[in-house]
């Protein structure tokens, strides 16, 4: 049997969750430190992702980033290739997905650390990024581990805008998700059923090493 | 002589912020009743809160001068701040806590100031211990040891002994001394404890709701039986 899929599946999430974290984490430090002008209306947009429907998140995505589209007339123009129907744009999409749970967790996480550590710090002559290298995000360190756990969780479970943005290619853009649609489409559900077994075993064994890690002692 | 030059005025929701003084290289205390507004002037000199009006002068460095529209941040001012829970980061340890403030020096002569400060302290050995694992009196000798190591040119200390217990705080007076008289910072230190003040203080602020009652020695003015000093000493005790 193929296993590609669920390969490909865990290397999409993975670079999700890293770019999750890129991008997220310093969102969440804004959103939880600074006052923001238009914060509701920023809030919501970075929601809104967690309650579309799919389709409709990948309808948005397939605008922004086809031929056509802004991203990705861009992202050709400067030599990066086409990057609908890509394992590209699959991590795009779970990206996208995924991203609202990072923010959200670090930003409670952010919020409850203390913010007098912050100001001793400032009185020890440190720079903003450097006291929330320092300070801020290692003290808010398991709600951001646990952001990670559900982030990494919602992109392995990609299914809509995947499909819209990066296709079912086998051996491409077919992720495990996609691949057991496809599976129970064709009737082949010995494929299905296995697929699916994998796929839950592996991602809750995921799940596990990081809620250990997030139990182990800390301060 | 380093003399700190304190006159602003903030408005805030119970009261008005208005405090004026000027203290020489001593120890001085902030004394006066809670909800006086002490702690939230040490803010105002260390560039925590920004006052509305006013200024504030550090020897011959201006800190802050609303006229100007000058506000130098905190990390700028080289003035250490003993918050009154320490406030010494739990996920470091004594010794990254101590060093936290030394960041721009190499890091031979960052490892040889930790040990120096350790010493200094008391606390030789403890650079590895969790700042979790102290008694409230070292975690107070570590918070001092941190804000000490940058060499600020003044050292604010908010409460520094109110969560000790009495004995410790005898002992922690007197190390306290030695401490300023060793390294020659000038320290202010906010208190509500007659005995903090009498014991180590030279100058003296009394403030209530907001304003500076009275100020000057602290031998003048608890020698006055008629000034708001003695005034306020009595109140606090009976209270």
């Amino acid at each position: 049997m193929d296993l590609h899929p669920l390969a490909l599946s865990f290397r999409v999430a993975t670079w999700a969750t890293v770019l999750s974290l890129t991008v997220g984490l310093p969102v969440a430090w804004v959103l939880a430190r600074r006052s923001v002008p238009g914060r509701d209306f920023w809030t919501v947009l970075i929601l809104l992702p967690m309650v579309l429907p799919p389709t409709v998140l990948g309808y948005y995505l397939l605008l922004l980033i086809g031929r056509e589209g802004p991203v990705g007339g861009w992202a050709e123009a400067v030599g990066l290739g086409r990057l609908v129907f890509t394992p590209t744009a699959a991590v795009i999409a779970a990206f996208v997905a995924s991203v609202p749970f990072l923010i959200r967790a670090a930003q409670a996480g952010f919020e409850q650390v203390d913010r007098t550590y912050e100001e001793a710090a400032r009185t020890l002559g440190r720079s903003e990024a450097a006291i929330a290298l320092t300070v801020t995000v290692p003290l808010a360190w398991r709600a951001i581990l646990a952001g990670v756990a559900l982030t990494f969780a919602r992109a392995i479970g990609e299914f809509g805008a995947t499909v819209m943005v990066a296709g079912n290619i086998p051996g491409e853009t077919r992720t495990g998700s996609i691949a057991i649609y496809d599976a129970v489409q064709a009737g082949r559900m010995d494929e299905a059923n296995l697929l699916a077994l994998l796929l839950t075993l592996t991602t809750a064994g995921a799940l596990l090493v990081l809620t250990r890690i997030g139990r182990s002692p800390g301060w | 002589m380093v003399s700190l030059l304190v006159d602003f005025r903030t408005r805030l929701e119970a009261f008005e912020l208005d405090v004026r003084f000027e203290t020489g290289s001593g120890i001085t205390a902030l004394f006066g009743p809670s909800g006086a507004g002490k702690s939230l002037t040490l803010r105002h000199v260390a560039g925590l809160e920004r006052a509305d009006e006013g200024r504030i002068v550090l020897g011959e460095r201006v800190l802050s001068d609303s006229g100007a529209d000058l506000h130098l941040p905190p990390s700028r001012r080289r003035i250490g701040l003993v918050f009154q829970e320490y406030a010494l980061f739990p996920h470091l340890s004594v010794g990254s806590n101590i060093a936290y403030g030394l960041h721009r020096r190499r890091r031979r002569d960052r490892r040889r100031r930790v040990e120096e400060l350790l010493t200094t302290i008391g606390l030789t050995g403890y650079g590895d211990r969790s700042p979790g694992s102290l008694s409230g009196g070292e975690r107070q000798r570590v918070a001092l040891a941190r804000a000490l190591a940058p060499e600020p040119e003044l050292l604010l200390l908010d409460e520094p002994f109110a969560a000790l217990d009495f004995r410790v705080r005898r002992e922690l007076r007197s190390s306290l001394r030695a401490l300023h008289l060793r390294t020659g910072v000038p320290l202010v230190l906010v208190t509500h404890s007659v005995a903090d003040v009498r014991e180590l203080s030279d100058s003296l602020v009394l403030m209530d709701r907001g304003r500076v009652v009275a100020s000057g020695a602290t031998s003048d003015l608890l020698d006055d039986r008629e000034s708001p000093a003695a005034y306020l000493f009595q109140s606090e005790e009976l209270g």
